[in-house]
C-alpha cells in the first residue's frame, strides 16, 4: 500500500526529475515571444502559438512530440507534408492585389533584386562551415517570406525549421527598424524626392485574370520543384481576381489562414526543444537571417538606383528596399521614408507594385533555387 | 561537389535565374495589357 502511495507521488515528480536545464530557458524564451505578440504587437498571429509550442515541448515527461504525442501529430500531419505552408498561400494569394504591379510590370525587377540576399547568404553560410542544404535553410530567412521558409527548411533541413522560422517572422516584423538606415546611406536627398508618374494604366480584369494563370504555367516550366508554392499562391489569386468563387476565396483568406496558422505555429513551437535549440548554431542562423535581410534591402536600393538612371531618373531607388516580400510593410516603410523628404511624394502605390513583385520574386527564387539544386543533384 | 562550386553556382545562377524569370513576367504582363486594354470609362450621361 505505502509502496503504491510513493509510486504515485513519484509519477506527480516525473516532470521536475526530467527537466533539463535547457527546458526553463526555452519556456523563458517561449514567454519572451509571448510578450512580443502579445504587448508589442509583433506577428501576434504566429508568434503566440508560436511561443506557447516552444513552452509546451519544454514541459519534459509529457511526450507531446513522441509518437502519437498531440503535437507530433500536427507537425507530421502539416509541416513535414509541407501541407501548412501551402495552405496558407493559398489564403496569401487571395489576399494580395497584384493590380499595382501590373499597372506599371517593369517594377517586377525590383522584386527580384529584394531576393538577392538569399543567395549571398547561403554563399555566406558555406563559408561559415554550414552544410549545403543548412545553408540553403539559412539562406531562405532572406525570402521575408514565412510559407517558403517554412516550405523550404521543413523539406531539406528541418532540424533547423525552429530557429528559421522564428528568424524569418521576427525579422519581417522588425523591417520597419532595419530598412531605413539602409535606405537613407545609399541614397541621396535629391534621389528620395524624385517624384514618380501618378497616372498609370490600369490593367483590365481579363489581364488580372490571365496573371496567375500565366505565371503559374511559365514559372512552373521554369522552376517546376518550386510549384507547389507558386501554384498555390497563384490559385489564392485567380480565385480573387475572377470573382467566381467568392465562397472560396473568403475561406481561403478567413477561415482556411487563421486554422492553418494556429496549427502551424504551435507546430513550429514544438520544435523548439532545450536540447535542440540551445547551440551556438541558432544565434548563427539568427545572425545570418538579419544579414539576409539587410543584403535584400542593398540589393533592392541599389537595383532602384539603377533604374533611376536608366528610366533618367524617373524611378524613385527608395521603392527598391520594398522589393522584399514583406507585405505590406516594406511599402509603407518606403511611403513613410519618401514623406520625410518631400511631404507630396506620393510612392505608396509603386511601392505596393515593388512589393507584390517581392512576394512573387522570393516565390520564384525559392523555385529556382530547388530547381538548381535538383539539376545538381543535391536534392 | 565542393561548398565553394556549389555557392558560386548558386549565386549566378540563382540570381541571374530570378532575375531573367521576373523580367520575363515583367514582359509576359506588358503583352496581357496591351493584348487586353483595360475599358475607357464611359463619359457620363449627359443631362438636361
Amino acid at each position: 500500500m505505502l509502496h503504491a502511495i510513493l509510486d504515485g507521488l513519484l509519477g506527480l515528480t516525473s516532470g521536475f526529475a526530467s527537466l533539463h536545464w535547457s527546458n526553463p530557458v526555452m519556456i523563458a524564451v517561449g514567454g519572451i515571444l509571448l510578450f512580443l505578440g502579445i504587448k508589442k504587437d509583433i506577428e501576434p498571429l504566429l508568434l503566440v502559438p508560436i511561443g506557447f509550442g516552444a513552452i509546451l515541448t519544454n514541459i519534459p515527461a509529457a511526450g507531446l512530440m513522441e509518437e502519437g504525442g498531440f503535437l507530433r501529430v500536427i507537425y507530421e500531419m502539416g509541416i513535414a507534408t509541407e501541407l501548412f505552408p501551402l495552405l496558407i498561400f493559398i489564403g496569401v494569394g487571395a489576399m494580395t492585389d497584384f493590380g499595382p504591379l501590373l499597372e506599371n510590370p517593369k517594377i517586377f525587377l525590383l522584386g527580384a533584386a529584394g531576393q538577392f540576399g538569399i543567395f549571398l547568404t547561403i554563399g555566406l553560410a558555406l563559408f561559415f562551415g554550414f552544410s549545403q542544404l543548412d545553408a540553403v535553410a539559412i539562406g531562405i530567412i532572406g525570402a521575408c517570406d514565412g510559407p517558403t521558409a517554412i516550405y523550404v527548411t521543413s523539406k531539406y533541413a528541418p532540424h533547423l525549421l525552429g530557429a528559421v522560422s522564428v528568424a524569418a517572422y521576427s525579422y519581417m516584423s522588425l523591417v520597419p527598424i532595419i530598412q531605413p538606415p539602409i535606405m537613407r546611406a545609399l541614397t541621396t536627398q535629391k534621389e528620395r524626392t524624385v517624384r514618380m508618374d501618378v497616372e498609370t494604366k490600369p490593367a483590365s480584369q481579363t489581364a488580372r485574370i490571365l496573371f496567375p494563370i500565366v505565371v503559374t504555367v511559365v514559372g512552373g516550366l521554369i522552376a517546376p520543384q518550386g510549384l507547389p508554392l507558386l501554384g498555390t499562391i497563384m490559385l489564392g489569386n485567380l480565385m480573387k481576381e475572377s470573382g467566381a468563387v467568392a465562397r472560396l476565396t473568403k475561406a481561403s483568406e478567413n477561415e482556411i489562414a487563421n486554422v492553418v496558422t494556429l496549427l502551424l505555429g504551435i507546430s513550429i513551437g514544438a520544435t523548439m526543444e532545450g536540447t535542440a535549440f540551445l547551440k551556438i548554431q541558432t544565434l548563427l542562423i539568427l545572425a545570418f537571417g538579419f544579414t539576409a535581410i539587410c543584403l535584400d534591402t542593398v540589393c533592392g536600393v541599389l537595383f532602384g538606383k539603377l533604374m533611376c538612371v536608366l528610366s533618367g531618373g524617373r524611378v524613385n531607388p527608395l521603392i527598391g528596399a520594398a522589393g522584399i516580400s514583406a507585405y505590406p510593410m516594406a511599402a509603407r516603410v518606403v511611403q513613410k521614408e519618401g514623406v520625410k523628404y518631400d511631404k507630396h511624394n506620393f510612392l505608396l502605390m509603386h511601392a505596393v507594385g515593388a512589393n507584390t513583385g517581392g512576394q512573387v520574386g522570393s516565390v520564384m527564387a525559392a523555385a529556382i533555387m530547388l530547381s538548381v539544386l535538383k539539376g545538381m543533384g543535391i536534392i | 561537389m565542393n561548398n565553394l562550386t556549389f555557392g558560386i553556382t548558386l549565386i549566378i545562377v540563382g540570381m541571374g535565374g530570378t532575375l531573367l524569370t521576373l523580367a520575363l513576367f515583367s514582359a509576359l504582363m506588358t503583352i496581357l495589357k496591351r493584348l487586353f486594354p483595360a475599358q475607357e470609362e464611359a463619359p457620363p450621361e449627359k443631362t438636361t
